[in-house]
């Protein structure tokens, strides 16, 4: 007996607000990162389970660009937060304000 | 079977996720997110999405999290400052907003149920390393040949960022 896909896609919705959840209220940036990551991972989730519903494949080559796509993300977003603590001495996000108006 | 797998995966996903979000030491957010990931993978595979699940441990439980652990120590950011009292006025709009959203999926799901209909029956090789490769490599060649341009962007931009001198 196989789950039907609405109890994926309720999972999925439930992860995906967690993440939100983790963006507007954590004030660390690593963290806040962590939760686009959880984002990215519920949208990948509602992919591969639309994908199995209609026994197509392209779902799942579109979770394989998703996947590439948060591997650079990772690695460029935590080198600007490597470079941004050198200059502030600070991983808050309150204080990386320098495109603020 | 397959629906007390998925049940149990979805908690241990849902609960390491909260994990993430609530816990103020930057080093367990990050143990719990691979426990997500992991939990993750076993819905994949639930889903006959099998190369991807091995993808999901090698590619983000592996090496994106070995990158965030990395910096976490790199950093030493220590506890954050307690967010989750009563004083603080965000927690009510940021879980007033999370719970508006899900209720609308709810809402949508709920209601398309009708429309959904059965799965299409399953061949049983649908997400296998040999599918995913034809696919990728006949339909989808030129996409796969600019995502490789991507990375390399994403690591000379990597590279030059953490330079300590720009000239």
């Amino acid at each position: 007996m196989t789950p039907p896909l609405e109890y994926y896609l309720l999972f999925a919705a439930a992860l995906f607000a967690i993440g939100v959840a983790g963006v507007l209220l954590r004030r660390n940036v690593i963290i806040v990162f962590m939760s686009i990551e959880l984002m990215l991972n519920a949208v990948n989730v509602t992919f591969i389970a639309f994908s199995r519903q209609m026994n197509n494949i392209d779902g799942q080559i579109f979770v394989f660009f998703v996947m590439t796509l948060a591997a650079a993300e990772v690695a460029v977003g935590l080198a600007i937060i490597v470079a941004m603590f050198r200059n502030k001495e600070s991983i808050n996000i309150e204080d990386m304000n320098l495109l603020k108006w | 079977m397959t629906e007390s797998l998925f049940f149990i995966f979805a908690a241990m996903a849902i609960v390491s996720a909260l994990m993430v979000i609530l816990n103020r030491n930057p080093i367990y957010s990050a143990v719990s997110l691979v426990i997500t990931l992991f939990s993750l993978a076993g819905i994949f595979l639930l889903l006959e999405a099998y190369f991807l699940a091995v993808v999901q441990i090698i590619v983000y439980a592996g090496a994106i999290m070995v990158l965030f652990l990395f910096v976490i120590m790199l950093l030493n950011p220590g506890k954050e400052a307690k967010f989750l009292s009563p004083k603080n006025p965000r927690i009510f709009i940021i879980t007033l907003l999370s719970m508006a959203f899900i209720g609308m999926i709810i809402t949508l799901v709920s209601g398309s149920v009708n429309y959904i209909g059965e799965a299409a029956s399953s061949t049983g090789d649908l997400g296998t390393t040999r599918n995913i490769g034809l696919t990728l490599f006949t339909k989808y060649l030129l996409p796969f040949e600019i995502a490789s341009l991507l990375l390399l962007v994403a690591l000379v931009g990597a590279v030059l960022m953490t330079k300590r001198h720009l000239r």
